[in-house]
């Protein structure tokens, strides 16, 4: 037998052996090597194309949550605002509105700076607000612009998916699509939140972040009022035998006003003479906890951009006065969506909290300084 | 227009994917009739048919109730928010629901037993407790 023939005969009984006799497994182990091969030349490929159908689905689910947002908020105007043109034009040019932050080369005077930039673009959406519902009283301006913020914010989220899906499909980058891909969850738990927040601030109903203002409302609520610096109030209030300054953002428009220059306005007036401050204040909760949970701590508890936490800092070191902090649990979700009613039951708790660290940190007849912190939307006082 | 069109196009299911979905079901039928002819002559081949084929429904019946799912994820859910009007005098409570003006601390009318201002102690919404169950670890 030569060697040409042995060769055929066992390439042939191999093949017998790999594929089968009958033409049903000829065919099925056919299939399964061209996937074999197919995956491995093109695996990569493949990965691409699903993720790319992945955020292509969450894309449509956004570009839907960004119409609705520019529909509710165009609805509103409408409805409040009484203008005699169409609003719409005008939320688009809203909803495009940017804000570029100071140069952080030289780090000395930055809060100084994104202050003003902050204030500049604070009377611009005032403005902008007053504009397009000229019928709008005060608390109603501060719930559209909310609303539009809320709209705009969607709008971001949007365009910035569809910038990394488009970009992504152009360069058919895998690390492009794939860096968008693994950060989607998280994004579009943000934008369903404030999909349902949109209504919220439309309707002027209260929300998760207003815990903190929630809590200063029921303490000052009874007492009379008085308006500091910038769009907060602060009511005296006897408490525990001490004087408390408790300071909230004036409602029940949607507001979050200055906390840092009412804190140190009230610090001034009493030169110094402030025994402890309490923040309260919605906080992140970690998975696993529970909504509503309230917890202790020292600090100033204050989100943004972090000009009033530096406000608030400076002013205490001044003095060397001890700053206190509670906090109410709550995720993202529940922070900008109307207030659940866990984190309602969870005031009651907050307000026993911050008593009993005015009965350990201080003694009879000092004086306290308490800020409820948050967007007030909802909240009288 | 153009709002009900973008809607449309984001509850939309992709024609290439129902079309695969029906090449599936119609091969799956075929299989489940063939599968029927051969049960007494070759009841081995008829199993592995009627697997094949029972298989193949089950697969576009869970892709189709997904693709579904997902039309109808796509509406902004607005939770029904209650507010509780309270009479801080004979403690008199009513829950209602949320109506645009509310906030925390408005003074409504009169109380109808003892003639003291009502007002607003809460505002807030139920999170359902089956959706409290699926997040409890």
């Amino acid at each position: 037998m030569s060697v040409s023939t042995s060769l055929a005969t066992l390439s042939s009984q191999v093949a017998t052996n790999q594929f089968g006799s009958d033409p049903f497994t000829i065919i099925l182990n056919l299939i399964f090597y061209v996937i074999f091969i197919a995956f491995i030349f093109y695996g990569q490929r493949i990965q691409l194309y699903v993720m790319l159908r992945e955020v292509e689905g969450s894309l449509y689910k956004l570009k839907y949550m960004k119409d609705e947002g520019r529909k509710v908020a165009v609805e509103t105007i409408k409805e409040i605002g009484k203008p005699q043109a169409e609003p719409a034009e005008r939320v688009d040019r809203f909803l495009e509105y940017f804000t570029i932050s100071p140069q952080n080369i030289d780090p000395s005077g930055l809060v100084w700076k994104l202050e003003h930039i902050l204030d500049v673009r604070d009377v611009r959406f005032k403005d902008e607000v007053k504009m397009m519902a000229p019928a709008a009283d005060d608390t109603q301006t501060n719930n559209l612009e909310n609303t539009l913020e809320a709209a705009m914010a969607l709008n971001f989220i949007y365009k910035v998916i569809r910038h990394y899906y488009l970009l992504g499909k152009k360069t058919l980058s895998l690390y492009v699509i794939m860096q968008i891909q693994m950060v989607l969850p998280l994004i579009m738990k943000e934008a369903e939140a404030y999909a349902s927040a949109l209504k919220a601030f439309a309707y002027g109903q209260p929300i998760g972040d207003g815990a903190g203002a929630l809590v200063a409302g029921k303490l000052m609520h009874g007492n009379e009022t008085r308006k500091v610096p910038k769009d907060c109030v602060v009511a005296t209030v006897s408490l525990e035998g001490r004087t408390a300054f408790v300071i909230k953002a004036e409602g029940p428009g949607g507001n979050v006003g200055k906390p840092g220059d009412a804190i140190k306005q009230i610090i001034e007036e009493n030169e110094g003479k402030i025994a402890t401050i309490i923040m309260i204040d919605a906080a992140a909760k970690l998975e696993g906890e529970d909504v509503g949970e309230v917890a202790e701590g020292v600090g100033a508890a204050i989100g943004g951009p972090g000009v009033d936490q530096f406000k608030i800092e400076e002013s205490i070191l001044k003095y060397h006065i001890p700053i206190n902090a509670v906090i109410v649990k709550e995720d993202i979700g529940d922070a900008v969506s109307p207030l659940r009613k866990e984190i309602f039951d969870a005031i009651d708790k907050a307000i026993d909290r911050v008593k009993q660290v005015i009965l350990e940190r201080t003694k009879e007849g000092d004086k306290v300084i308490i800020a409820g912190i948050g967007n007030t939307i909802g909240i009288g006082q | 227009m153009s709002e009900e069109k973008n809607s449309g196009r984001a509850t939309r299911i992709s024609s290439v994917v129902l079309l695969i979905i029906f090449l599936t079901l119609a091969l799956a039928l075929v299989a489940l009739i063939l599968a029927a002819s051969m049960f007494v002559s070759e009841p081995v081949t008829a199993g592995l048919l009627a697997i094949m084929g029972l298989a193949g429904i089950a697969l576009s019946a869970y892709v189709i109730l997904q693709l579904r799912r997902r039309a109808t994820r796509l509406s902004v859910v607005v939770p029904p928010i209650m507010t509780t009007v309270e009479c801080k005098k004979c403690g008199t409570k009513t829950i209602r629901e949320f109506q645009r003006g509310d906030y925390v601390f408005k003074e409504l009318d009169q109380c109808q037993k003892c003639d003291d201002k009502m007002m607003i102690t809460a505002i807030y919404r139920e999170v359902k407790e089956k959706e409290k169950e699926q997040l409890r670890v």
